[in-house]
């Protein structure tokens, strides 16, 4: 990022504002060639749209768009170094898949039998050369995916953008394509740009991650500082954290709703503290042992199977989601409206500055 | 008691019970009120056409086709059918496109207003086609003064005349095809280096393919059963406009035999479109 700085003719620089009546996306988006970006949200976030905007499918009201020094708000699609995979891929149901691929170039002035010797080219490295005469049709889901991403290599673009790259594959196809989708970044020289609401996807194929929440950035960071630091409800839920917000006092975080945490790390001012679901130990009767000094009273709002824990949702004092054995929800008896006490050592929460 | 009751109902249905009760089936199940008035109707579709086939005059068939007259007035239909096909095609499916794939102002209107001829009789077509290209009309004065072109009463008019009445077909089918084609299949064009119109060209026109050539055969059927505003803009003149469903007409005045062979030719040519459109059509699912 601070490379960007110096070089700024280099990779992507853009201030997307796209004003669509009561929605408003304002995102800020920086990238050097080689880095792959998710942006990452939930559904209506605006991804989609920055997508769009990125692509010039979309009109920015407002900011600027500058890929390896050039100006493109106001360049046509048609005109911008940028290729799409589209979340359904929008293969071209009448064409071969030699003839896909083959597309892009010959609209970039190539003759018919050099775009199909690109094309043919392509679909070799993504080792689809056996199905080069086939239509999409009769493509299955992870082929025609590869045949959508060469599609939009062949014109080499300098902005890769991939909607829900693997959102249309079965949990199967999904591991094996998420794998080849991951080689084909790593060598692709240029920046790509993926939208998607998978925190998997976006973990193991970018190298920084963009959530954006209500059309803003709400955090961007590396997957590791993402997962750990969480900054938002949404991001906490993705990575599987209790987030909570407050006020630090040396060991002591007194939440804005009220209850009080006791942390290792030595802050303060305006914190976030986060916890693990599996740190949450449950009693029915208040423990007597002070080892852990986090406790709170509280009532089970739901139960549900999560892989092969029960992960419990608890309200009252703090509100928290806690993670326990099947033997242990049922020794404690538990069900919605009991009452229950929640512990959490204090080594296995960590906080960190908003 | 509940399941009892149920098991019950059910045994009254197999015996057939609560059927004979209700209004008289045949042996489909068809209720009779439906029935007679549906053959009915059936007939009186069918019948005209079966009287042309009984009363059509077999024997001389062969020479009543041959004559120079019936050729010149078949020729003609067929060229100018497909000529006023060909106009269609030209303004009609950019029309369309235009219609479903922009927005602007009065757009409904402008839709409606393509699909007018559709309902306007065509005398009145042919009246108003008159007065806009007529040698005195609001634009055919210029085209005379400016060109030397003249239009009614020429060939040219009845090709005029013809796509006239003919392009609402063509444009309603080609909207509603385009309309149900995705149009994100464009967008993916363009960003793949195509303009707005080669990715009209090399992706949604093959994509509507099965659209257009359905609407070019409406539009074609339409135009080679044209009478009104053709007689009314282009006149009656063998060789030059009378075409097929006006030497009908002016056949059956003087000799009917000729009139219904003339009949007979455009019945086979019907049939002949139906059976290209069958696929389309003709099939419920």
């Amino acid at each position: 990022m601070t490379d960007l700085i110096t070089t700024p003719d280099k990779g992507l620089d853009a201030h997307l504002v796209v004003d669509r009546g009561t929605f408003r996306l304002d995102v800020e988006l920086t990238a050097a060639p080689g880095d792959v970006v998710a942006l990452l949200g939930p559904n209506g976030a605006g991804k989609t749209t920055a997508l769009r905007a990125l692509a010039g499918l979309a009109r920015l009201t407002d900011g600027h768009l500058r890929l390896d020094g050039a100006e493109l708000d106001r360049t046509p699609p048609e005109s911008r170094p940028v290729g799409v995979v589209f979340q359904d891929y929008l293969l071209f149901p009448h064409l071969t898949a030699l003839d896909n691929v083959g597309f892009g170039p010959r609209c970039q002035g190539a003759t018919k039998a050099e775009s199909r010797a690109i094309a043919a080219e392509w679909l070799e490295r993504m080792g689809l050369a056996e199905h080069a005469g086939v239509k999409p049709r009769r493509l299955s889901g992870g082929q025609a995916q590869r045949v959508a991403v060469a599609r939009a290599l062949a014109t080499r673009p300098r902005l890769l953008l991939l909607d829900e790259p693997l959102a249309a594959l079965d949990a199967r196809t999904r591991l094996d394509v998420r794998a080849q989708l991951r080689r084909h970044l790593a060598e692709f020289e240029a920046v790509a740009v993926l939208v998607t609401h998978d925190p998997l996807d976006a973990m193991v194929l970018a190298d920084r991650l963009v959530v954006i929440e209500q059309g803003k950035i709400v955090q961007e960071g590396t997957p590791a500082d993402i997962a750990r630091h969480p900054r938002t409800d949404y991001i906490a839920q993705l990575v599987g954290l209790n987030l909570y917000k407050g006020s630090a006092d040396g060991h002591t975080v007194t939440l804005d709703t009220g209850p009080v945490i006791t942390t290792t790390e030595d802050l303060t001012g305006e914190v976030f503290v986060a916890f693990p679901p599996s740190a949450v130990t449950l009693f029915r009767d208040r423990p007597t042992g002070a080892s852990a000094r986090n406790l709170w009273h509280c009532e089970v709002a739901g139960l549900e199977t999560h892989g092969d824990q029960i992960r419990v949702d608890l309200t009252g004092e703090l509100p928290l989601a806690a993670d326990l054995t099947t033997v242990a929800a049922a020794e404690l008896d538990l069900h919605q409206g009991a009452l229950v006490w929640a512990a959490v050592k204090a080594t296995q929460t960590h906080s960190y500055p908003t | 008691m509940t399941k009892l009751d149920t098991s019950d109902a059910a045994a009254e249905t197999l015996k057939g019970g609560p059927r004979r009760r209700r209004v008289r089936m045949t042996g489909h199940g068809v209720p009779l009120p439906l029935l007679v008035p549906a053959l009915v109707g059936l007939a009186f579709l069918l019948l005209p056409l079966l009287a042309l086939l009984v009363r059509a005059p077999w024997r001389s068939l062969p020479s009543q086709l041959t004559s120079t007259e019936v050729w010149q007035a078949l020729q003609l239909s067929l060229l100018s059918a497909t000529l006023a096909t060909a106009v269609c095609l030209v303004l009609g499916v950019p029309l369309a496109w235009l219609l479903a794939r922009t927005e602007f102002p009065g757009r409904r209107l402008v839709r409606a207003l393509v699909t007018l001829p559709l309902v306007l009789p065509p005398v009145v077509g042919g009246v108003a086609l008159l007065l806009a290209l007529g040698r005195n009309g609001v634009v055919g004065q210029w085209l005379d003064s400016w060109f030397g072109i003249t239009l009614p009463f020429t060939t040219t008019g009845v090709v005029v005349a013809e796509a006239f009445v003919a392009m609402p077909f063509l444009v309603i089918s080609v909207e509603g095809t385009l309309r149900a084609a995705d149009p994100r299949y464009e967008e993916a064009a363009q960003t793949l280096g195509a303009s707005r119109f080669t990715a009209f060209r090399r992706v949604t026109l093959p994509l509507i393919a099965p659209g257009i050539a359905a609407g070019s055969v409406l539009a074609w059927a339409r135009a080679l059963g044209e009478f009104g505003a053709t007689i009314t803009f282009a006149g009656n003149f063998p060789g030059r406009t009378q075409t097929m469903p006006l030497a009908v007409y002016l056949a059956l005045q003087n000799d009917p035999e000729a009139a219904i062979a003339l009949s007979l030719v455009l019945l086979a040519v019907s049939i002949a479109v139906l059976a290209g459109l069958r696929d389309r059509w003709m099939t419920t699912s």
